[in-house]
């Protein structure tokens, strides 16, 4: 009897426990039903108007637990549109533009706030907007440019490390793009909007959307993103340097710098352009229309012999290592083991590297030290591929011979068989 | 008397050396118009005695070892002399013999060579066959380059999908949950010790197993000559077969010299097991059908895994395969036929799904 009374009161109880769950779980469902009446109604509606459940549920904002309340106002806990949308409850309905930087800035400028969403996430961005262009035309009453919304989009937007956020390191130059390379739209502004279509066919565009490399830069790595350039940059164009350390600093020390400052030339951008910067070639201290010397540099001139010596150090580097490997390739066909000689190559074309980072210095005799060393390498490497070569015909030479012998032998055998059975 | 006649009477007078010898010389081989199939085993164990060969004078400089191997058959390849000449043939002759065995293996299914009373002649075969394969897939690890190292982690990984005993088979198999340099070492010591172990016992069993009934005459002539012994074509073993296999022998030597020479077997790159497999992976030609038809079979059978049915139905398969001869009967006017049709399918498979193997993605 007292196991039966122990059983009972087991499944009492359990009864218990699970008529509370019933009433939690179904609080819950209605909860969940009138926590956000807005997207009700305008899920229905069409654009501009219409935020669809499914758009919005991609809005990290929504991730995180915020509603349109929270930008909009208003009480999306109820069903009824004149109370939802009363400006009792604090409704702003759609937001002006003029406001959208005050507004995100509300929350994004406070760091307490903020920090119970994600403590790294940084709570400058207005104060930076307000120092670049776009923060200094707004406030000067310019609604045309940028504001948040712009860029980072609205109602599904994406943190920046999402693939599909509009300010994702692959995607800000299209968004960029969306204004900069529309003609009409910066009519007035006078600066050009051809830089997407020349940054599309530069090497950084090539290494970040075709290479998916994300370390290559976009728009916002020179130009800042909210408005400060990156630290220690005093113009755009020094902002190279931040990823070609070692050509900068050669830069900094060659004669070139002093020149280029004086006539307030700027930097790299003299050479390799800025936008539509081409992966460079050893055609740039050539005389041919790739050439960059030339068109500062009279022909005969000291500099121009200093840039015929430059180029025929580099091309006679380039010759080396493209014979022995060469002849590395026939061997490694030919079944050879040439691979400690072909490992050996890519010292021989890091130096070659070295060498042309060193041209940044104008020091014929820093370029040469690398030179030399690449030459030294490439030269065993082709002695290398030459012993392999003369190593495959001896081979072959011993395999002819050993033919021979064995031809010979099964020569004698068939003899010696027709012999004994005659 | 010249010097090879004295040691022979030395031999003689002590061992009774001609009495010794006497089968061999009445040993005699029919003569007809398929005799040259006689020369596959005999070329078979030519290559397996170069592999032997070749092996000891790789176990001078080979250091068994994830951090040596690759850099000491490198070595061979490089420095040591003649070494990339005794590993080339090395490696060619053993996917010789593999083909040799199997050609072998086929050649006596269809001239019916393994019926009574040649059945445990047949099985020490298969198994010899099966072990030479074992000697490939043990060997494949040794140089410890990436290829190798994935085909043992996929192919030992296969072998984990045997029901019950699979998993501790793998291990065993693998010294532990992972393909690694304690593979290398087991794999090494299946490979130079406990295979060759055993292929020495079963090839000396097959050999006496050749000898005693002497050799298999194709059924329909085997009736011929019944009818007519005077049709009945024979040659001496000692000296004309010899000399003839002797000839076979050379030149599979000939063809082991050209394509070691000529087509040095490579060395690869070093493994490296943080890195992924390369894409489109396959194994060794000899185990390309069965991963062929492992790929085709679908992930799930009814109830059962698609792997695991592969698995089991090559286990037995390769058991039927083994005790074949005891479905045959030994009278040449019921031999069954379907045995033959079975051994036309069986090589138009192994054929047809090797060169789908090869040619798939």
């Amino acid at each position: 009897m007292a196991i039966l009374r122990n059983r009972l009161r087991s499944f009492r109880a359990a009864r218990s426990v699970g008529l509370a769950g019933f009433l939690v779980l179904a609080a819950c469902l209605s909860y969940g039903q009138t926590t956000n009446s807005c997207l009700d109604c305008h899920s229905a509606l069409p654009d501009p108007l219409g935020v669809t459940q499914e758009k919005f549920s991609q809005d990290i904002h929504a991730q995180k637990g915020l509603t349109c309340a929270s930008c909009h106002g208003g009480d999306p806990t109820s069903d009824d549109p004149d109370k939802a949308m009363s400006r009792k409850a604090g409704w702003k309905g759609k937001i002006d533009r003029k406001q959208v930087p005050e507004l995100c800035g509300s929350c994004h400028s406070d760091p307490a706030y903020i920090r119970q969403f994600d403590p790294s996430l940084r709570t400058d961005q207005l104060g930076q907007y307000r120092t670049s262009v776009h923060g200094k035309r707004f406030a000067a009453g310019d609604t045309k440019v940028a504001v948040c919304t712009d860029c980072h989009s609205v109602h599904d937007l994406r943190a920046p490390s999402d693939p599909r956020s509009t300010v994702n390191p692959v995607n800000v130059a299209n968004t960029c793009a969306r204004c900069h390379a529309d003609a009409d739209y910066m009519k007035g502004y006078s600066i050009p909007t051809d830089q997407f279509a020349k940054y599309s066919a530069s090497v950084h565009h090539q290494a970040l959307a075709v290479r998916g490399d994300l370390s290559a830069p976009t728009c916002s790595t020179c130009h800042g993103n909210h408005g400060a350039v990156p630290p220690g940059v005093d113009k755009v164009q020094n902002v190279c340097s931040n990823c070609h350390a070692f050509q900068a600093q050669m830069y900094e020390k060659s004669t070139h710098k002093k020149a280029f400052d004086e006539a307030s030339l700027p930097g790299c951008v003299v050479c390799h352009s800025n936008h539509a910067i081409r992966h460079p070639s050893d055609a740039y201290l050539g005389t041919g229309p790739e050439g960059v010397c030339m068109r500062c540099h009279k022909p005969g001139d000291h500099c121009d012999q200093a840039r015929a010596q430059l180029l025929s150090s580099l091309s006679q580097l380039d010759e080396a290592i493209k014979s022995a490997n060469q002849i590395l390739l026939v061997a490694e066909a030919s079944g050879m083991e040439v691979s400690n000689a072909r490992l050996a190559q890519d010292q021989a074309r890091d130096s070659l590297t070295k060498a042309r980072v060193a041209i940044h210095s104008f020091q014929k005799n820093l370029v040469d030290e690398y030179i030399q060393a690449g030459l030294k390498i490439a030269a065993k490497d082709l002695q290398a591929g030459k012993d392999a070569m003369v190593e495959r015909n001896y081979r072959r030479l011993g395999l002819g011979i050993s033919l021979l012998a064995i031809g010979l032998v099964l020569s004698g055998l068939r003899l010696y068989r027709k012999k004994i059975e005659s | 008397m010249t010097l090879f006649a004295a040691i022979r009477r030395w031999l003689d007078e002590r061992f009774d050396w001609d009495d010794l010898l006497a089968p061999l010389r009445h040993k005699t081989v029919p003569t007809h118009r398929l005799s040259y199939w006689y020369f596959l085993g005999g070329i078979t164990l030519f290559l397996f005695v170069i592999q032997v060969l070749t092996g000891i004078l790789l176990l001078l400089y080979y250091r068994p070892g994830a951090n040596e191997a690759f850099e000491s058959v490198q070595y061979i390849m490089t420095r040591v002399r003649f070494g990339w000449l005794i590993r080339s043939i090395h490696s060619w002759s053993a996917n010789l013999m593999i083909f040799t065995a199997f050609a072998h293996m086929f050649s006596v299914l269809f001239l019916k060579a393994y019926r009574k009373p040649r059945e445990l002649t047949w099985v020490s075969g298969v198994l010899l066959l099966f072990l030479v394969m074992g000697f490939g897939f043990s060997g494949y690890l040794l140089p410890w380059n990436t290829l190798a190292f994935f085909a043992t982690t996929v192919g030992t990984a296969i072998t984990g999908q045997v029901p019950i005993v699979g998993r501790p088979l793998m291990i065993f198999l693998r010294g532990g949950p992972q393909v690694t340099g304690a593979t290398l070492t087991r794999f090494f010591g299946f490979h130079v010790a406990v295979l060759p172990g055993i292929a020495t016992v079963l090839i000396l069993l097959h050999l006496l197993l050749v000898q005693r009934p002497g050799m298999s005459i194709p059924p329909k002539l085997e009736v011929q000559w019944t009818a007519n012994p005077s049709a009945r074509r024979e040659m001496k073993f000692f000296p004309n077969f010899m000399l003839r296999e002797l000839m076979a022998w050379y030149a599979a030597l000939g063809v082991l010299g050209v394509l070691a020479a000529l087509f040095p077997w490579n060395l690869g790159v070093k493994a490296d097991p943080f890195a992924s497999a390369p894409a489109g992976i396959k194994p060794e030609w000899y185990f390309l059908f069965m991963f062929q038809t492992l790929k085709l079979i679908p992930s799930k059978v009814w109830f059962i895994d698609g792997e695991v049915l592969g698995v089991l139905g090559f286990g037995l398969v390769g058991l039927l395969w083994l005790l074949l001869p005891f479905f045959e009967s030994d009278q040449p006017a019921h031999m069954k036929r379907w045995i033959t049709g079975l051994a036309v399918f069986a090589l138009a498979y192994v054929a047809g799904m090797t060169v789908y193997g090869y040619l798939a993605k």
